[in-house]
């Protein structure tokens, strides 16, 4: 399992995502882990053996490394990547649940061929109900996960710029001692530039957060002015066989795609939904 | 996540470029990103290590060595390389977007839309017209401008594109002056003119390919304004479409267009 395995994994996920999403998977995936892979761990390869110090006291390198570097940059990335890449699995799953769901479904009205089924797993889902919280929600985490690890990054490495040269005096270090760090500049240059494309990816985020919520009350705003539900207690309403038939049928209407061509083109396969009461 | 991949994702857009545009893709895999990976990158892999001060200081060599190579040439090539190939991308994102509009075109019975099956959809090559040649123009200006800007920042950081064999140092902890040596110095020059010297075909095939994009436009407004002129009772909309598709259809040497009647 490495990036090319993640890569794998959230290519399936980049078929349910939006234009933006899409944009940013895009962005993640070349001007990130990319770039980290090609170019950036090349770079530290060397931190630690190319760090100096200025003694030659056993220990005292290693002791100093560890003081100023308590976790390397390469790591932090990775780690960052990692934690704000898996979130779409969460939609992912769910756009599997949904799918299950839609099998079963076309199996109980008796189109349960492989033909239908394969057509099931082809056609794309519409970011609506729940599947939209789900989409929501993956987003914030991201955002969130960005920003705590930027936040972690300036604890760690206040200012984003890797210094020349560090003065150390943790024991076995006699005295204070000059320690210097191996490609400072080069370092300085692509944290500078991975802190860009962190905030270039938030900003995405927050773009997508915002026309996923716009169009969600464009939609509500469009069913308001379009009432068409059947009014009723809420208990009795919610335990009638009408209103499960209500569910399926709004089942069926949410999913885009093949199942509502499917209807239109058998009109038979409609009616025998209408009439069945005990599904 | 590395070249190969890149690779895989260009791949598919060699299908929708100009012929001059497959060429510079080949180039830049074959010439720029394979020597990079296979030659290039063993060339500074010691760069570091093999770079010697003419003194016992503990942390000269990493002072020296940071002030005379801000960045390691293999990693701006890296970044230009990722850089110039994304504009492409653009184009990418066009297509798919056409062919998603053309699919709901197909799923919705439209009468107008040309295509039987969502399969012909896919495999069909889009023509560099209408909003997709300005993508296509875009993606190939701002290839130019990338290439220009790190061939410059090269030139720039590096006064030239030769390689020193020798360094005088006096940051500080250096006492005083001293003589650093770099490693493979002729080697390293020899290779930085290669890739300069790729790059710069590079430019000039982005900028034919730019040339002749303008030219097969300008020529295309002429056609359609010469017929025009030869018809001018003929203006109405219905005519001009049926004349686009003509010459839609004797403009495209492969994929004849199914089902389509004249008004």
């Amino acid at each position: 399992m490495n990036w090319a395995g993640l890569y794998a994994v959230l290519s399936g996920v980049n078929r349910h995502s939006t234009a933006i999403g899409r944009i940013w998977l895009s962005v993640i995936f070349i001007f990130r882990i990319m770039v980290l892979v090609v170019a950036a761990e090349s770079v530290w390869g060397d931190e630690k053996s190319a760090f100096t110090c200025n003694t030659q006291q056993p220990g005292c390198n290693s002791v100093c490394y560890d003081h100023f570097f308590p976790i390397s940059h390469i790591r932090l990335w990775a780690l960052q990547l990692i934690l704000v890449t898996t979130p779409a699995l969460l939609v992912a799953m769910h756009v599997a649940y949904q799918q299950h769901q839609e099998k079963k479904l076309l199996v109980m009205t008796g189109h349960g061929d492989a033909k239908h089924l394969e057509e099931v797993k082809k056609h794309k889902m519409r970011i609506a109900g729940s599947l939209w919280w789900t989409y929501v929600c993956s987003v914030v985490f991201r955002l969130l996960f960005e920003a705590v690890f930027m936040y972690l990054f300036y604890m760690i490495y206040p200012g984003y710029q890797m210094v020349r040269l560090v003065k150390c005096e943790a024991y076995p270090c006699p005295n204070t001692v000059d320690c210097f760090v191996s490609r400072p500049t080069e370092k300085t240059i692509f944290t500078v530039f991975m802190l860009v494309t962190s905030s270039v990816c938030i900003v995405l985020n927050m773009a997508e957060l915002v026309y996923l919520v716009v169009r969600a009350c464009a939609r509500r705003g469009h069913h308001n002015s379009n009432p068409s539900s059947a009014k009723g207690s809420f208990y009795g309403h919610k335990l009638s066989s009408e209103y499960k038939q209500n569910e399926i049928n709004q089942l069926l209407t949410e999913q885009d795609g093949s199942l509502k061509d499917m209807l239109r083109r058998n009109p038979s396969l409609q009616e025998k939904g209408d009439r069945c009461s005990a599904c | 996540m590395d070249w190969g991949a890149l690779q895989t994702i260009l791949g598919g857009v060699n299908k929708h470029s100009t012929s001059i545009g497959k060429i510079w893709l080949t180039v830049l895999f074959i010439f720029r990103i394979m020597i990079l990976v296979v030659a290039a990158e063993k060339v500074w892999g010691d760069e570091q290590d093999d770079f010697i001060c003419n003194t016992l200081q503990p942390g000269c060599k990493n002072v020296c060595y940071d002030h005379f190579f801000p960045i390691s040439h293999i990693r701006l090539w890296a970044l230009q390389l990722i850089f110039v190939s994304t504009p492409a991308l653009l184009v990418a994102m066009h297509v798919a977007y056409r062919r998603h509009e053309k699919k709901r075109q197909l799923r919705k019975g439209d009468q107008k839309c040309e295509y039987k099956d969502i399969e012909e959809i896919r495999s069909q090559r889009f023509h560099i017209e209408g909003t997709l040649w300005w993508t296509y123009t875009c993606s190939i200006f701002f290839r130019l401008v990338f290439e220009s800007v790190f061939m410059y920042a090269f030139y720039f950081m590096y006064d030239g594109f030769r390689m020193p064999r020798l360094m005088k140092c006096s940051a500080w902890p250096c006492p005083n002056t001293v003589d650093c040596f770099v490693s493979r110095p002729t080697e390293k020059t020899v290779f930085t003119i290669f890739m300069i010297a790729v790059s710069s075909i590079c430019i000039l095939l982005n900028v034919a390919e730019l040339c002749y994009l303008l030219t097969k436009f300008f020529l295309r407004r002429s056609r359609k304004a010469g017929n025009q002129k030869q018809h001018p009772n003929h203006e109405n909309k219905e005519e001009t479409k049926q004349n686009e598709m003509n010459e839609l259809i004797s403009d495209s040497c492969q994929n004849t267009v199914i089902g389509f009647t004249s008004s």
